[in-house]
């Protein structure tokens, strides 16, 4: 069922990690660490984790930011390998996709394995949006608004929710705050489980007074919100509107590496094999509901599978807005709380840093991947800025009845 | 405790956090060294910043639920020992006891915890901080530290709190003889984290990149009981005697027995071996109780001061602003010495330099000089086969003084004599642009003199290396009397961008450095001609703690250099400097040193050297000797600051520290002249006040 790839080289996802998510903002956990620092942090425990892996063997670090300034510049997936200590002759680069960074990192390098042109590839992403704010330094081509190629709005995400909310009335404010609780609460019971901590790097960090602490778990989730307290939120996006901070992702500082490689590559090495790559797809949207974008994606990655909805037992999607996964989950007929959607929870409880985020949709569903053989098909899915939607098929290694195994 | 009212501590504060330790090791609580600066002021403990420390640690250890205690620092440092302006204001021997106590007091909280206790050795880490580091059960380093030292003994004091029993105790005599004594005596070298880790100092060791995040995980693994630490128990029979003596040499050969420290800290190496930890905490305090009221220390406290900030500020510089660029160096002089600097400008600058000579075969010379030692740095791989290719495509030879016309500076480096320095500035000035920097290293000519004939005599600056020019940090700048600041703040800012310290010298004979040696040898000379052995002589000398005696220097220097520069001084202060006899006979039998190797590696003095010396009579005792050398440094100290040679006898000291070598017990000079009552005998005064370099008057 699987597409014939080119040169039949399967590429996998090895492991993967992630630092802990810290609130941006000077109160923030890491208002004083740097961008490329987190990264650094995260390849190196991958590598630590993963001793099998000779790192001259590794092709090239992708790694992605959305703003590529400061310590996200300066073509970060080089200066990550030199500041992780991989040898000289490993190469790297940088890669932006706003919000599917990491994702995009990922199916690069798949792409670039798959072709035979890598064995293995370090991808990763970041976004210190304390350090580094959503716009920050942006100049807009006047002809966007002149020629009316975007609505304003499209520039704003909470306002591109908001629209989604006009598209979708139906999808009302009662439904995004009841979705957000559950994320919360899923999020909660899965740290209880310690389904998420296995994958998080500690980072140290040091505090205004000087003194160096540990950041070892994330920091944005509020376990045990209820819809009484998000109805009490205001709504910044617009007067009378329906998206608050309770039901969005917040701004998030943090980091994701992973390894991917050819199967064949990972065999011989003795690396894990955790999720196999089946098919992936990027779409545009209209960028003024760039929330939609997972639809599209969805369908386009299906049909290359030659799947359906049908055949997806776990789905990772990022919730940059409750909205924009009601209208996701309506338009594939999944009710609202699908116990195959997001099992972990969310970016609601945990956080977006945008480039990063991709990374922890693959990390949560390979850890579900593990402990459900009976799924064989999952997918990881994200919407955009500027009207996007990206969508990651993924078969599970141990599927039950798995004849590629 | 009382302190010097001047003395304000820049307090070192103990924060902490509370840290969840992987694997369910439970809490670890991390104590970070933080004084609110960043490295460019390194984290000390003075008596606040201690009984911080001591309280943190009292709340700390007081809470029953933790599993272990970490102590750290700020980035870059860890700490880096006692704040020695704290120590050198303390007053009298109950309040050094007192000072000694305390440490021992809070250190020894972390050591006797009953929860594990860790030191995570994040960056440079020295005397006081390495202590308190030994205190802890345990210990990780991180890779990138670049300074790991015991310095004590380098200032005249002993590691008083632990370090000279707790290191004898962990590492064996012979480990500790190397870190106490061999170390700190060897120009206080410093050891990285990498050998501090091979040397057993550490536990663990770590790359910088996550340093502490592996250093709670290995603390984790510590607490629960998956990781155990291996040390070696060290041979306590007879290598521990035999390291002891090694010791022993070592101080010897360096300190001539002229500085307590060494010793006392061999003392309580030696005594290690036998007592317990807190036998010999006891006899540490006593021990440092002495030292911080020894003048010995009080003057190494000075002599550090000028050495870490007085020679990085140069005292009557001008504004470094006003410095010109400068892109390209001529040297006038192909010999050894233009060599040299050729080199030493060609690497630190790199910039093309240029060296002229009479003809192609001494430009040949000299460019293959530069060309040898390039290759001896590649060898060493203290350069790059690309900044070697570089460093020789750098430095080109020419036989006029056309190659300079482009030139921003030009140095010249030929035959000491006047006549002949004053041509090569005139046919300079014909050639050279008119900002043009030319400067002098004459080590005794009036720089003056060299400038008067000329259109732009403002444009000509002394600047005086010492011999080796790689090795010796010392360059005296000399300002003539028409010499302008743009001129002299260039002459600043290439002596900065290599790397050397300098000092502000007027335009007198032969300056501070050799002005002083020479006097010191005229003395030296004088007791041979009257008879005095010359091995009585050097050894009279040497035992002040002189890295060497002035007939070993004369090997070094070159007699002829040396002569020369007597004859210089003799002219202008002839009633008291002499040409001394035995020194132009050495001179006109071509010996280029005094000393010779005789049986068993002993440097014994060249036979033939001695049979120049023809005086009848016993010559001087030892006493006699040193007594007419010191006086005679004071009389002629007094004498250089009365001229206004330099503007503070800080400087005079400086100069000896950097430019001869001269030990920090001795503070240079004057703190030993004043301590000994020799400037007062001989001037009337001291040279600083009581208190400046030696222990207070109560």
């Amino acid at each position: 069922m699987i597409t014939a790839l080119p040169t039949g080289r399967r590429p996998v996802f090895v492991d993967g990690v992630r630092t802990p998510f810290g609130k941006a903002g000077p109160a923030g956990v890491y208002a004083d660490v740097r961008a490329d620092d987190l990264v650094v942090k995260a390849v190196r425990e991958l590598l630590r984790r993963n001793p099998s892996l000779p790192p001259e063997r590794i092709d090239d670090v992708a790694i992605a930011a959305t703003t590529q300034i400061g310590d996200q510049g300066l073509t970060i997936g080089r200066t990550v390998g030199l500041l992780a200590g991989l040898p000289r002759s490993v190469p790297g680069y940088a890669i932006d996709r706003m919000c599917a960074g990491a994702m995009t990192a990922v199916t690069t390098a798949c792409g670039g394995i798959a072709l035979g042109a890598y064995d293995v590839v370090v991808a990763g992403g970041v976004e210190h949006m304390g350090r580094h704010p959503m716009g920050e330094g942006v100049d807009p081509n006047p002809r966007i608004l002149a020629e009316r190629l975007v609505d304003p709005s499209a520039l704003v995400m909470g306002q591109t929710a908001e629209n989604l909310h006009d598209r979708f009335p139906h999808l009302g404010k009662d439904r995004a705050d009841a979705y957000a609780v559950a994320s919360q609460a899923k999020f909660a019971a899965a740290y209880a489980r310690n389904d998420i901590q296995p994958d998080l790097v500690p980072v140290a960090v040091r505090g205004s007074d000087g003194a160096w602490g540990l950041s070892s778990v994330d920091e944005p989730p509020r376990p045990g919100t209820s819809t009484a307290d998000l109805a009490a939120l205001e709504t910044p996006f617009r007067p009378d509107g329906k998206v608050t901070a309770g039901n969005s992702a917040g701004l998030t500082d943090g980091a994701s590496a992973c390894l991917v490689a050819a199967e064949e590559t990972a065999r011989a090495l003795g690396l894990p094999v955790r999720m196999r790559l089946v098919s992936y797809a990027y779409v545009g949207v209209e960028p003024e509901v760039m929330g939609v974008g997972p639809i599209p994606a969805t369908e386009k990655a299906l049909g290359k599978a030659g799947l359906t909805i049908d055949d997806i037992g776990l789905i990772e999607i990022n919730e940059a807005f409750a909205v924009q996964v009601l209208a996701f989950l309506e338009h594939f007929g999944l009710a609202d709380d699908d116990p195959r959607v997001n099992p972990f929870g969310g970016a609601i409880a945990v956080g977006h840093p945008l480039a990063a985020s991709g990374i922890r949709l693959m990390n949560q569903l390979s850890r579900q991947f593990e402990a459900r053989p009976d799924v064989r098909y999952g997918m990881t899915t994200m919407c955009i800025g500027i009207g996007m939607g990206t969508t990651v098929i993924w078969e599970n290694p141990t599927a039950a009845g798995d004849d590629a195994a | 405790m009382s302190v010097d009212a001047s003395f304000a501590e820049v307090v070192t504060h103990a924060r902490t956090r509370d840290v969840m330790m992987p694997g369910g090791a439970g809490t670890l609580v991390l104590v970070t060294l933080d004084n609110g600066h960043d490295h460019k002021l390194p984290t000390t403990l003075g008596p606040a910043g201690l009984a911080e420390l001591g309280a943190t640690l009292d709340a700390v250890l007081a809470r029953p639920e933790i599993a272990a205690v970490a102590v750290t620092g700020k980035p870059y440092v860890f700490c880096v020992g006692a704040d020695l302006k704290g120590v050198a204001a303390l007053q009298d021997v109950d309040d050094a006891r007192a000072m000694g106590a305390l440490g021992h007091a809070v250190f020894g909280r972390l050591r006797a915890a009953s929860v594990p206790t860790f030191a995570f050795v994040n960056g440079a880490v020295m005397g006081g901080g390495l202590e308190l580091a030994l205190h802890c059960h345990s210990r990780t380093v991180s890779s990138g530290v670049a300074a790991v030292a015991l310095p004590e003994t380098f200032l005249g004091l002993v590691p008083g709190w632990g370090g000279a029993t707790i290191v004898p105790q962990l590492l064996g005599a012979e480990r500790a003889v190397q870190l106490i004594i061999e170390n700190p005596l060897d120009n206080n070298r410093m050891l990285h984290g990498r050998q501090a880790y091979d040397l057993g100092l550490a536990d663990a060791i770590f790359e910088p990149a996550d340093f502490l995040e592996q250093s709670i995980a290995w603390a984790a693994g510590v607490v629960l009981g998956t990781t155990t630490v291996d040390r070696p128990e060290p041979d306590r029979g007879a290598a521990w005697t035999s390291a002891v003596a090694r010791g022993r040499a070592v101080a010897d050969a360096r300190r001539h027995g002229a500085a307590p420290a060494p010793y006392r800290a061999l003392e309580l190496i030696e005594a290690a071996r036998d007592r317990t930890p807190e036998e010999g905490f006891s006899a540490e305090v006593d021990v440092l109780a002495d030292l911080m009221m020894g003048d010995e220390f009080r003057a190494g406290v000075y002599a550090f001061d000028l050495v870490q900030r007085r020679a990085k500020r140069p005292v009557g510089a001008p504004d470094q602003a006003l410095a010109r660029p400068v892109a390209k160096i001529g040297i006038v002089g192909a010999g050894l010495m233009a060599g040299q600097l050729a080199l030493l400008l060609a690497r630190r600058l790199l910039v093309p330099v240029v060296m002229s000579d009479l003809d192609q075969v001494r430009v040949e010379h000299g460019i293959g000089y530069v060309h040898a030692e390039v290759a001896k740095l590649e060898a060493r791989s203290q350069v790059t086969p690309d900044l070697a290719n570089r460093l020789r495509s750098l430095v080109t030879g020419v036989v006029d003084l056309a190659g300079f016309a482009d030139a921003d500076l030009v140095i010249e480096a030929v035959f000491e004599e006047l006549a002949i320095k004053e041509q090569v500035f005139a046919d300079l000035e014909k050639i050279v642009g008119p900002t043009c920097v030319l400067a002098t290293n004459t080590s005794a000519l009036s720089v003056t003199a060299m400038a008067a004939g000329l259109d732009h005599p403002e444009r000509v600056v002394g600047l005086h290396f010492f011999n080796p020019v790689a090795v010796l940090p010392l360059v005296e700048i000399v300002r003539g009397e028409r010499t302008d600041d743009p001129t002299l703040a260039t002459a600043f800012e290439v002596g900065k961008r290599l790397r050397k310290s300098c000092i502000l010298v007027q335009d007198a004979p032969a300056f501070v450095v050799n002005r002083l040696l020479t006097r010191f040898l005229g003395e030296a000379a004088a007791a041979v001609d009257a008879g005095t052995p010359i091995e009585v002589v050097d050894h009279a000398l040497r035992s002040l703690g002189l890295p060497m005696g002035p007939f070993e220097l004369l090997g070094l220097v070159g007699p002829a250099v040396a002569l020369h520069v007597a004859e210089t001084l003799h002219v202008a202060f002839p009633d008291r400097f002499t040409v001394s006899p035995v020194l132009t006979r050495l001179v006109e039998a071509g010996k280029r040193s005094v000393y010779v190797d005789g049986p068993g590696r002993q440097r014994v003095v060249d036979p033939e050297v001695a049979a120049l010396q023809t005086a009848e009579g016993s010559g001087w005792t030892a006493h006699e000797v040193r007594a007419r050398a010191v006086r005679a440094l004071a009389e002629e100290i007094r004498l250089m600051l009365d001229e206004g040679v330099v503007a503070d006898v800080r400087d005079i000291d400086l100069a000896m520290l950097l430019g001869a070598g001269w030990p920090f017990h001795l503070g240079g000079i004057a703190p030993y002249l004043d301590r000994t009552g020799t400037s007062e005998e001989v001037t009337g005064n001291r040279f600083l006040a009581p208190g400046v370099a030696s222990v207070p008057a109560t």
